[in-house]
């Protein structure tokens, strides 16, 4: 308990917070201030300067869940000073993860029997479920390499380029090389046969994206399995399939059920998913599960011992909060296979009025495809006059963030946006959505329209006044220039990395 | 939204109290999604009374991370759960005040920078994230160091004590770099620098020191470490860095023992890390890695995002998390200050003092923390002859305290130790109670044995006969349960 000081300042107690000297002082920034301040004050701060953050529900970049029911964030509240790592202290909620773990294992199809525990574990995110399931492959190839007394220095991994960057983050920090296979254009996503043609000996998987970042389009694992089999007969290399799973895991079990993807594919050694896209539980949770406890090798697994129980864990993190492992159960319980179904269902519908109504206006091309995460990326039939990066930029002043980016190699001269449907996007949204865009689009197609009939007014005026078509020449071109220099500037420092 | 549904038959349920409805008669699935959904009341109460049953995290003694914050920092937490803390672009201040912690934290530890200069850190999950970016960073710069030099690099290593945390074993072995590790010894709980500064060899790539220790909190010498490893690498030319796990200590030396040198005004020490959630007085989920400055980090492990023109760099394990700790621990920073947060830390340090005083006068116990260091208090029994650490930290759960007992690691194994953490809402009441209870346990602790031999004497007394199978069966059982009891608890892995 702080020991408040008594000595200065104790009326400061009964100002209300704007009217005392601390909104006065500009809030620390490279220093811890010496003297503490009132909590109200702190709150009433650093609230207001947050609400200069974009509002989550309007970030329609980003996959994660923004928006859960109150009775969850009660539960969320109340476990937020338990510590997840503490297995001993906290039983119940280690076993809550076992269980989610059991449920996830069993959605995908795993081989496992009815009462058996399923291998997997509860993460921060997607990536370190990736850092895991690679470390895991990693270890069992140099086993196996070790045991043929053959090289195990230069492994590889698989993959089209339009990973998720924490991908690259992997190869480089676990030092493993990542063969990547281009997209080309009508084609996002990785092409089952020129990666099958990429694996080598030194290969420690292939991996394979259920909803592309990009696109939301789900990759053919099933032909990526069986052009895989082939090889792997022909070659004896045994090379397995990772599926990353990030969003498409809590999708196409509901609305797709009859796609094989997961277990049910042999080479298929484990999946991570991220719990909180699609699994509709607040950032911070992951989740990896492997076939069988032949794919994690034993000696990554460290062993904690719990009240004579045997608790295995192989994490990246240790103590972390609790909240969102239990956010994740109660989610589970409380939709049920079937309050999944209807929400993705919903979400797939509501994608649908949005691309109708895009489509309406005559002006995008809808790169998305129908079947996969519910997403729609789209990007502009006539880029000559101005971008899409122009659209985000005007978009924003409605307070919606859509993102634009510029396709991974090697399509890198199509730029799109991108819309993501998330639970809490209802059909009254994308009404609006669209509503702006429209609205956007006539903004810019007038300003572009302004500048052609200035052009033509002043060509016109040439012969009659000399003089004056010198100045109307030189303004025009500096607005041109101007609109040049930013549509560069706009397009240079856009990334190419997608979240 | 989720469509409600109903046509459903039991659609009255909703009118039904959570206790009053079927929902409640089920046992809640375990392995598999369930089929349909449940009425959100009934979900909440259900699961909220299944984790009635985990330990109380206040009274949970065994864990250094905050456990209580003011009700206003609840309310900021509660207000940015839905913002995904790697969406710079969307959430510009939060990616400010991250910044602005980490520039606070440095010049904390006098990291070598200019008034307006800013810091090379990044927010973690928690140490185990930072620990294994720092030695990320070691890794790749000697790498670099000796592929220059024409020389192997398939064999990195690192020096630290026995005593670390299990991180540092985690990151051994999964960036495949060798730990050596300084043993311990009876009386001798923390790395010894001498010993340490023998084992660096040209394939070192950095010495581990810790500042708070697990085990019983004390703070290694960093400062003569530094100097034997100067002295080493003016002769040998290696160039072995320093890095300080201060993740306990590094919210703690500041305040209460400024005059220490443990930190970058050392000059081998690259990088220190620390954990938010420990003295940094944040829930679960936050920690900080700060390096010297820009070289000790390697630009080739940085990923590069760009924010509407500023370049943000990021160096990471995880990409989305929330935000609310960061945000927490701006709050506690600015909130506190550099005052507040030395009371706290001399309010801890007076609490484990009571508590110790209270330990010494049962005169049953041996202290083997120190004075200096973390807040805590580490004891172990005076006479192990009639029972065990083990079977105290048993009893004292029932009173509700969770005080864990752990054997040292390596080569001090034969000694176990019962720990009490001293954190921020551990007032001196709450201590004069447990020291109560810890009276109570040895009371009923002393009966059980002495009830078996008076049995004994009082048989051979009166010359009879006795069943000896009674006896040798309860001496069994003893004996079993102590066994039981010591193989079952014992774990070498410490939090």
């Amino acid at each position: 308990m702080v020991i408040s000081s008594t000595t200065a300042d104790y009326d400061q107690n009964l100002h209300s917070t704007f009217a005392s000297r601390y909104v006065r002082a500009s809030l620390p920034r490279f220093k811890m201030p010496d003297q503490p301040i009132p909590k109200e004050a702190a709150y009433q701060i650093i609230n207001d300067e947050l609400m200069l953050d974009g509002n989550p529900r309007l970030n329609l970049a980003s996959f994660v869940t923004t928006w859960m029911e109150p009775e969850c964030d009660k539960l969320i509240m109340s476990s937020i000073n338990k510590n997840y790592v503490d297995m001993d202290e906290y039983p119940v909620t280690t076993e809550l993860q076992n269980r989610c773990v059991n449920m996830i294992a069993r959605l995908f199809h795993a081989p496992i029997g009815e009462g058996d525990t399923a291998v997997g574990v509860g993460t921060v995110g997607s990536s370190e479920a990736i850092m895991l399931a690679g470390l895991a492959f990693k270890r069992k190839w140099q086993e196996k390499r070790k045991s043929q007394g053959k090289t195990y220095h230069n492994p590889n991994i698989v993959t089209g380029s339009n990973v998720q960057v924490c991908w690259e983050k992997f190869a480089r920090y676990f030092e493993v090389d990542l063969k990547m296979v281009n997209l080309t254009e009508g084609c996002y996503v990785m092409d089952p046969v020129k990666a099958v043609e990429m694996v080598d000996e030194n290969t420690i998987c292939v991996a394979a994206i259920l909803g592309s970042t990009m696109t939301g389009e789900l990759e053919d694992v099933k032909l990526l399995n069986d052009l895989l089999m082939k090889k792997n007969k022909e070659t004896g290399w045994n090379t397995p399939i990772h599926v990353d799973a990030a969003s498409g895991g809590f999708v196409a079990p509901f609305l797709y059920p009859d796609l094989e993807w997961d277990f049910r594919l042999p080479l298929v050694k484990s999946i991570n998913v991220s719990g909180h896209k699609y699994g509709l539980v607040y950032a911070g949770v992951g989740w990896v599960v492997w076939r069988a406890k032949e794919d994690l090798p034993e000696e990554l697994v460290f062993h904690i011992n719990y009240l004579g129980s045997d608790q295995p864990t192989f994490t990246l993190n240790f103590s972390k909060g609790s909240s969102q492992i239990i956010a994740q159960y109660y989610q589970f319980i409380r939709l049920g296979f079937e309050g999944y179904k209807d929400i993705m269902k919903n979400c797939n519908e509501n994608a649908m009025v949005l691309k109708e109504g895009l489509e309406k206006t005559g002006r995008f091309d809808i790169i998305s495809k129908d079947i996969g995460v519910p997403l729609l990326a789209f990007s502009l039939k006539d880029s000559s006059r101005y971008t899409v990066f122009h659209i985000s930029e005007s978009l924003r002043r409605f307070g919606w963030v859509v993102p634009a980016y510029t396709m991974p190699p090697n399509v890198q001269h199509i730029s799109v946006l991108r819309v993501v449907i998330r639970e809490d996007f209802s059909h009254s949204l994308a009404d609006r959505l669209i509503a702006d865009i429209v609205r956007v689009v006539n903004e810019m197609e007038a300003a572009h329209s302004t500048d052609n009939t200035r052009h033509a007014n002043s060509t016109g005026n040439t012969r009659n006044k000399h003089d004056g078509e010198a100045s109307e020449h030189s303004k025009r071109e500096m607005h041109l220039g101007i609109s040049k220099y930013w549509r560069r500037l706009v397009h240079g420092n856009k990334t190419s990395s997608v979240c | 939204m989720v469509l409600s549904r109903t046509v459903h038959s039991d659609s009255n349920d909703s009118l039904h109290s959570t206790f009053a409805s079927r929902y409640v008669r089920t046992s809640l699935p375990r392995f598999k999604i369930p089929e349909e959904s449940i009425p959100k009341e009934a979900a909440y109460q259900i699961i909220n009374d299944e984790l009635m049953l985990d330990g109380n995290p206040r009274l949970n003694l065994a864990s250094f991370v905050t456990t209580w914050m003011e009700p206003e920092c609840d309310k900021l937490m509660m207000a940015a759960i839905n913002k995904n803390y790697v969406d710079m672009d969307e959430y510009p201040v939060t990616t400010e005040l991250q910044n602005r912690c980490v520039n606070m934290i440095a010049h904390l530890f006098n990291a070598p920078l200019g008034d307006t200069d800013t810091a090379v850190g990044v927010g973690t999950v928690g140490s185990s994230e930072a620990i294994m970016l720092a030695g990320l960073a070691f890794k790749r710069k000697w790498q670099n160091k000796m592929k220059a030099l024409g020389k192997p690099c398939d064999k990195p290593n690192i020096v630290t004590g026995a005593n670390v945390q299990v991180c540092w074993e985690k990151f051994a072995r999964y960036f495949e770099v060798e730990l050596k590790e300084v043993k311990l010894s009876e009386g001798y709980y923390v790395m010894d620098p001498e010993k340490a500064v023998e084992m660096v060899d040209e394939n070192t790539i950095c010495v581990a020191a810790i500042l708070g220790s697990t085990l019983n909190g004390e703070f290694e010498d960093v400062k003569r470490l530094n100097d034997l490893l100067v002295e080493k690498n003016a002769k040998t030319g290696w160039d072995t860095p320093i890095h300080v796990d201060a993740a306990s200590g590094g919210f703690i030396a500041p305040f209460i023992y400024p005059e220490l040198e443990w930190d970058f005004r050392l000059p081998l020490v690259k990088s220190i890390n620390v954990s938010g959630h420990k003295y940094g007085l944040v829930y679960a989920g936050v920690g900080w890695v700060i390096w010297r400055n820009k070289e000790d980090l390697p630009e080739e492990l940085i990923f590069h995002i760009n924010y509407l023109g500023a370049d943000q760099p990021t160096f990471t394990l995880n990409f989305s998390k929330g935000s609310n700790q960061i945000i927490a621990q701006y709050y506690q920073l600015i909130r506190l200050g550099f005052e507040g947060y030395k009371n706290i830390m001399e309010n801890c340090r007076e609490n484990a003092i009571v508590l110790k005083e209270g330990l010494e006068k049962t005169g049953r116990f041996n202290i083997i923390s120190k004075d200096d260091g973390v807040p805590l208090v580490a004891f172990s029994l005076k006479d192990h002859s009639q029972h065990n650490e083990f079977e105290i930290s048993d009893m004292l759960r029932r009173f509700g305290w969770i005080v864990p007992a752990y054997t040292m690691p390596p080569d001090a194994q034969h000694i176990t130790v019962l720990r009490v953490v001293i954190r921020e809402d551990f007032s001196r009441t709450l201590a004069e109670r447990l020291v109560v209870d810890i009276e109570k346990v040895l009371h009923e602790l002393d009966t059980l044995p002495a009830r078996v031999n008076a049995k004994i004497e009082v048989c051979e007394e009166k010359g009879l006969v006795v069943d000896e199978g009674e006896l040798d069966v309860q001496r069994k059982f003893t004996t079993a349960w102590k066994k039981f009891v010591a193989d079952k608890k014992k774990t070498n892995g410490v939090c």
